[in-house]
């Protein structure tokens, strides 16, 4: 018998498929409609802090060098108030197995699927993950399928896409090329059902317990270098993922620095058009992830999501392209290192925050990524010229997505800008109220939604009154 | 026609979804277009260039499509130079 294989069939099928691709079944953490018991199914995998760092460190994972950026720290003070301009450091993530924090991510989840007997690991993602995936599946001597998003209906691919295929198949990898839509998840459905693979998911626990590790890590660093604990660490956020990860980790080891988001800016750009996919120059990072998924975590290719990044976020900062580009140009100049500008996004937060901050603080930017051909800010730059953006140098708070990047003139006019906090969390409500009313909720999903946006009851009543 | 012998690394595609096909939630621009596979592995059989082939993919998958590619390459590069990034570090940021 043929199976039906259309969109509408193989989305009917998605539960089944999902369970036997995790062997996980999330229906036992569920309290309410809205509610579960996200802490429980955090602890449910069983990994305890030293065991993740133990399976980590076999497979070229974690232990990753914490930079003091004294060069930029000087540059930015220069342009500060007196007494203003935080020490900046940089954790040095691009160090990992596949040259990204999301080693980290896919450590586990391969540990996991070679315990359990699965053949390989499929994974759907056109970012760093698919390389980390790929990295760790050959080393734990699984198969490996990365599905991916690659090309506009014209048949091209934007440069860091293109690299981070590449990167794919150098680590023996099969990479499934797919033309623009939503319909990714369609696809990785079928396959994980034609090979009967590994679901390896951002999105599960074994995905963020990996990444507290790194939390852990950055907190000891700092402690060891400086004598105290950071002040800021500032997180570039798209599906939510690194930040809680390493929320969880810094908390774990007792430290209560402010957690603070950053993306690109991204807005007027749509994810899932044809037209606008090879006009964003960053492919993960930025705000077309950013804001849907720390707003409503409970949109991927698992029944709950593990990242769940307004429990953790203290400020969330936006930061222009342009903005991005020249803090990576600056990083290899003042500091003597070249890293992807994705992974930089984090870095240009810092510097604009770090000139609110004293001198006597501590910023951290918790990570940094590989970079090379196609992975680089001239590869982008270039590609956007072809692509008929604009690109100049001037106010980058003037540039329009899309139509033009602008490079900043010098250091102060990076700024960033911090979002509302308050409306992200009342675009949370908005979302849990499309699921169901808020009248209809129990204590339990009361209590669940109210920690989801790190808020208790009270702020929650006050709160429902505005939607 | 180019005969291309099996064993040889191709790159096929494969329509997966046609316009009509596509799921509900896709925006206007995309929807007018199908949706596309690509993958790469060693050819099944020998065949002609453009031909409906199957491949032996690198997880041990067979799949069929058209031969679009044969031993595709990465020509992906840092991009012609923007003049613009030049100057940066180089004393002007203060
Ligand atoms: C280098 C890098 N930094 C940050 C992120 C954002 O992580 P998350 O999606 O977990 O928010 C990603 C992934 O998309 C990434 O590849």
């Amino acid at each position: 018998m043929t199976r039906d294989n259309s969109y509408q069939a193989v989305m009917a099928r998605k539960n089944e498929i999902m369970k036997s691709s995790m062997g996980l079944d999330y229906e036992v953490y569920r309290q309410g409609e809205l509610a579960f018991d996200y802490e429980r199914m955090m602890s449910d995998c069983g990994f305890s802090l030293e065991d993740i760092i133990r399976i980590q460190a076999e497979t070229k994972v974690g232990n990753t060098p914490m930079f003091e950026l004294r060069n930029l720290t000087n540059a930015v003070r220069r342009i500060s108030e007196p007494g203003k301009g935080a020490r900046i450091f940089v954790k040095d993530e691009a160090a990992n197995a596949s040259g990204s924090f999301k080693a980290r991510r896919a450590s586990i989840s391969a540990y996991v699927a070679a315990q359990k007997g699965y053949k390989g690991l499929i994974a759907a993602t056109s970012g760093n993950y698919g390389a980390a995936v790929a990295s760790q599946a050959a080393q734990r001597g699984l198969k490996c399928i990365i599905v991916q998003e690659v090309f506009d209906s014209k048949g091209i691919g934007q440069p860091e896409i293109v690299e981070k295929g590449r990167k794919c198949e150098a680590f023996g990898a099969e990479v499934i090329k797919l033309s623009v839509g939503p319909e990714l998840f369609y696809y990785l459905l079928l396959t994980l059902e034609e090979t009967g693979f590994f679901n390896a998911s951002l999105y599960t626990p074994f995905g963020i317990k990996g990444v507290e590790s790194l939390g852990a890590e950055l907190t000891s660093q700092i402690r060891s270098m400086t004598g105290k604990d950071p002040d800021a660490v500032m997180i570039t956020h798209a599906g939510g993922g690194n930040l809680t990860g390493t929320a969880r980790g810094m908390r774990a080891a007792g430290c209560d620095a402010r957690v603070i988001a950053c993306s690109v800016d991204l807005s007027g750009l749509h994810m899932a058009s044809d037209h606008d996919f090879n006009r964003k120059s960053f492919t993960t990072g930025h705000t077309g992830f950013g804001i849907p998924f720390a707003t409503w975590p409970d949109r991927t290719d698992v029944p709950r999501n593990a990242a769940r990044s307004m429990r953790y976020m203290d400020d969330y900062i936006l930061v222009r392209q342009g903005e991005v580009f020249y803090v990576t140009e600056l990083l290899a100049k003042l500091e003597g290192i070249e890293r992807g500008p994705a992974g930089n996004t984090s870095l240009t937060g810092a510097v604009a925050l770090a000139r609110e901050m004293n001198q006597d603080q501590i910023i951290v930017v918790q990570e940094t990524e590989y970079t090379g051909a196609g992975k680089h800010h001239n590869s982008q730059l270039a590609f956007a010229q072809r692509m008929g953006i604009e690109v100049r140098r001037g106010n980058p708070e003037e540039s329009v997505n899309g139509r033009s990047i602008i490079i900043p003139e010098n250091l102060s006019q990076i700024k960033g800008h911090r979002q509302d906090m308050e409306k992200l969390r009342i675009s949370y409500l908005k979302n849990a109220a499309k699921q169901l009313a808020p009248s209809q909720w129990s204590e339990a999903d009361r209590k669940f939604v109210a920690e989801d946006v790190k808020k208790d009851l009270a702020w929650l009543d006050q709160a429902l009154k505005q939607i | 026609m180019n005969q291309v012998k099996a064993g040889t690394w191709v790159e096929i595609e494969k329509t997966l979804l046609t316009p009509q096909q596509r799921a509900p939630q896709v925006p206007e621009d995309t929807r007018q277009t199908p949706y596309i596979m690509k993958v790469a592995g060693f050819l099944v059989a020998d065949a002609l260039f453009g031909e409906e082939v199957s491949v032996k993919t690198m997880s041990g998958r067979l799949v069929s499509g058209t031969m679009v590619v044969v031993r595709p390459h990465y020509t992906h590069s840092f991009g012609d130079t923007v003049e613009e990034l030049i100057p940066i570090g180089l004393g002007g940021e203060i």
